[in-house]
């Protein structure tokens, strides 16, 4: 009998190819209304922090330089209110082997997929993760399929993406190029199926885990170079797995003052399944067109329950624009020495301006750099922009139109942050949660889930399931 | 004839045409098919570009597919010179060399 490949009949095999493919029974975990048992899935499915370490440093992963960028503050300070201005630090993880910190991702969901016997691991993504995958599986002699989301419908690619497909070659793996469109997930479907080879997810427990390290070296290095935890801990944010992973790992390292802000680049107004306005975009991952979607329904990722849940960690969250973070992308290697790819350096477009809030004697850390490169580098992706009609000025940045233009801050005192309203963004995530479970009420499992998935209160998730009309059935103790 | 058994090519292949696509993306992706390209060392034993050939792809899968190119490359690059950014790191001196507003 040969199976049936029309794109209904595979979609509807979804959970069958998940389960076999992850390797996880996510039913197990379930409440079967709103909740799940987050932590119990992350102990079970995961691997303990000290088991990440030894199997990060099978390949060398983490334990990543740590730089302090003494002219960046200072020029913060410049803009700063008197006493203002804190130490801004970054953590290269561009020193990583694939040159970014989704090796730390990779390394451990690669150890699983070996472990389980896997012969071949495959990823969707058109990032650095793709390359991660391929470089680890490299590492442990697995075959590696990596599946692109890289060209609009004229063939023309965005140099970002193209440049690590490359790199994915480059490792040995096999890239598999598509054009624009979330179907790329019945492509990746199918491969699983034909292959049987492990669905390495950005969103499985052991790829978060990964991450928990990152957050862990953190307080560690703090402690012993500056005798405490980092004040804040500024993270890129696309699908929540940074965010999710550098905080547990912070939390379980005891840090539980360090604040903790996503920041991503404001896409705002560009749609991302568009065909036509795929290479408006001047950045390719980073932008609120991942990080809003995936921070108010974490489980539309590959896998049925994610375990990147940005809204359990994240303090504030601010957007920076385009403009930016190319500007700090020169700057850190103009007054820094340091050449990185621009996509890690959003965080950093944050954490310049976040910094002139805090006390001098202040700690604020980014906590990632990207390898650069042809493609992946200020130059190209500005004359790709260019070359798609979008014009690159000099001015104040809240004047940026994302496809249309793109704002060089005219000098430091023009770089600034858009607040983001988590308190919406948290009750669009519980509107999500009643409206794709199709639950009619919330009961007192559900509640106490939505109060630690949102970090929020009792009141809140109250209130907010007030405002859409939906009981409470809470048994009487 | 373009390309051998044994040559490394490019190919491509729709993946759905249009009318068989996702509902709810935007109307201009509806409008498109789904396209896909990969590469793989050719398994016939001769072919032209334009043709419907198999491969057998870096890892060892075998797929169909048209051929597109042969001995592809990648063109990607450092871009062109883009003179708006050369302000940044001048300016940006000059400031450090001046030392705090609040001096």
């Amino acid at each position: 009998m040969t199976r049936d490949l029309s794109f209904n009949a595979v979609m509807g095999r979804k959970s069958e190819i998940m389960k076999k493919s992850v390797g996880i029974d996510y039913a197990e975990f379930e409440s079967g209304s709103i909740s799940f048992d987050y932590e119990r899935m992350m102990k079970e499915t995961g691997y303990s922090l000290q088991e990440i370490e030894e199997i990060q440093k099978q390949t060398t992963v983490g334990n990543t330089p740590l730089y302090e960028l003494r002219n960046i503050t200072a020029l913060a300070r410049k803009y700063a209110p008197e006493g203002k201005g804190a130490r801004i630090f970054i953590k290269d993880e561009a020193s990583n082997p694939s040159g970014s910190f989704k090796a730390r991702r990779a390394a451990t969901a690669v150890y699983h997929a070996q472990k389980l016997g896997y012969k071949g691991v495959i990823a969707a993504t058109s990032g650095n993760y793709g390359s991660a995958v391929a470089s680890q599986a490299a590492m442990r002699g697995l075959k590696c399929i990596i599946v692109q989301e890289c060209y609009d419908s004229k063939g023309v690619g965005q140099p970002e993406i193209i440049e690590k497909a490359r790199a994915c070659e480059a490792y040995g793996a096999e890239v598999v190029q598509l054009s624009v469109g979330p179907e790329l997930f019945y492509s990746f479907l199918l491969l699983l199926e034909e292959t049987g080879y492990f669905n390495a997810s950005l969103y499985t427990p052991f790829g978060i885990a990964g991450v928990e390290t990152l957050g862990y070296e953190l307080s560690m290095e703090f402690r012993e170079k500056e005798g405490k935890d980092p004040d804040v801990v500024v993270v890129t944010n696309a699908g929540g797995g940074n965010l999710t992973g550098t905080a547990r790992g912070l939390i379980k390292a005891g840090a539980l003052n360090s604040q903790i802000i996503g920041a991503s680049v404001s896409l705002a107004g560009l749609h991302m399944a568009s065909d036509e306005q795929f290479n408006k975009k001047s950045f390719t991952t980073g932008h609120t067109g991942f990080g809003i979607p995936f921070a108010t329904w974490p489980d539309r990722s590959d896998v049925p329950r994610s375990a990147a849940r940005p809204l359990r960690y994240v303090d504030r969250y601010v957007t920076v624009n385009q403009g930016s973070v190319f500007y700090m992308t020169e700057l850190l290697a103009q007054v820094e020495g340091l050449e990185r790819g621009p996509a890690g350096n959003t965080a950093l477009a944050a954490a310049f301006v976040l910094a002139q809030e805090l006390d001098q004697d202040q700690i604020i850390v980014v906590q990632e750099t990207e390898y650069t490169g042809a493609g992946k580098h200020i130059l190209p992706q500005l004359t790709f922009a260019k070359e798609n009609g979008i014009k690159i000025l000099k001015g104040d940045p809240k004047d940026e139109v994302p496809g249309e233009t793109i704002i060089l801050p005219e000098n430091p005192s023009k770089l600034c942050v858009d607040e983001l309203d988590l308190g919406k963004i948290k009750k669009s995530y519980i509107r999500n949660c009643i409206n794709n479970t199709g639950a009619q009420e919330v009961n007192h499992e559900d509640l106490e889930f939505l109060v630690a998935d949102t970090k929020s209160s009792v009141e809140f998730v109250k209130s907010a399931l007030e405002e859409l009309g939906v009981n409470l059935k809470l048994e009487e103790k | 004839m373009n390309a051998k058994r044994g040559d490394w090519v490019r190919i491509h292949k729709i993946v759905l045409n249009v009318g068989e696509r996702a509902p709810n993306i935007p109307e201009d992706t509806q409008n498109v098919p789904l396209e896909l390209w990969d590469k793989g060392f050719l398994i016939n034993e001769e072919a032209k570009l334009g043709d419907i050939v198999e491969v057998e792809t870096y890892i060892g899968r075998r797929i169909e597919g048209t051929l597109i190119e042969v001995n592809p490359y990648w063109g990607h690059d450092y871009g062109k010179a883009v003179p708006e950014i050369l302000y940044i790191g001048r300016q940006a001196r000059q400031l450090l060399e001046e030392g705090e507003i609040n001096d």
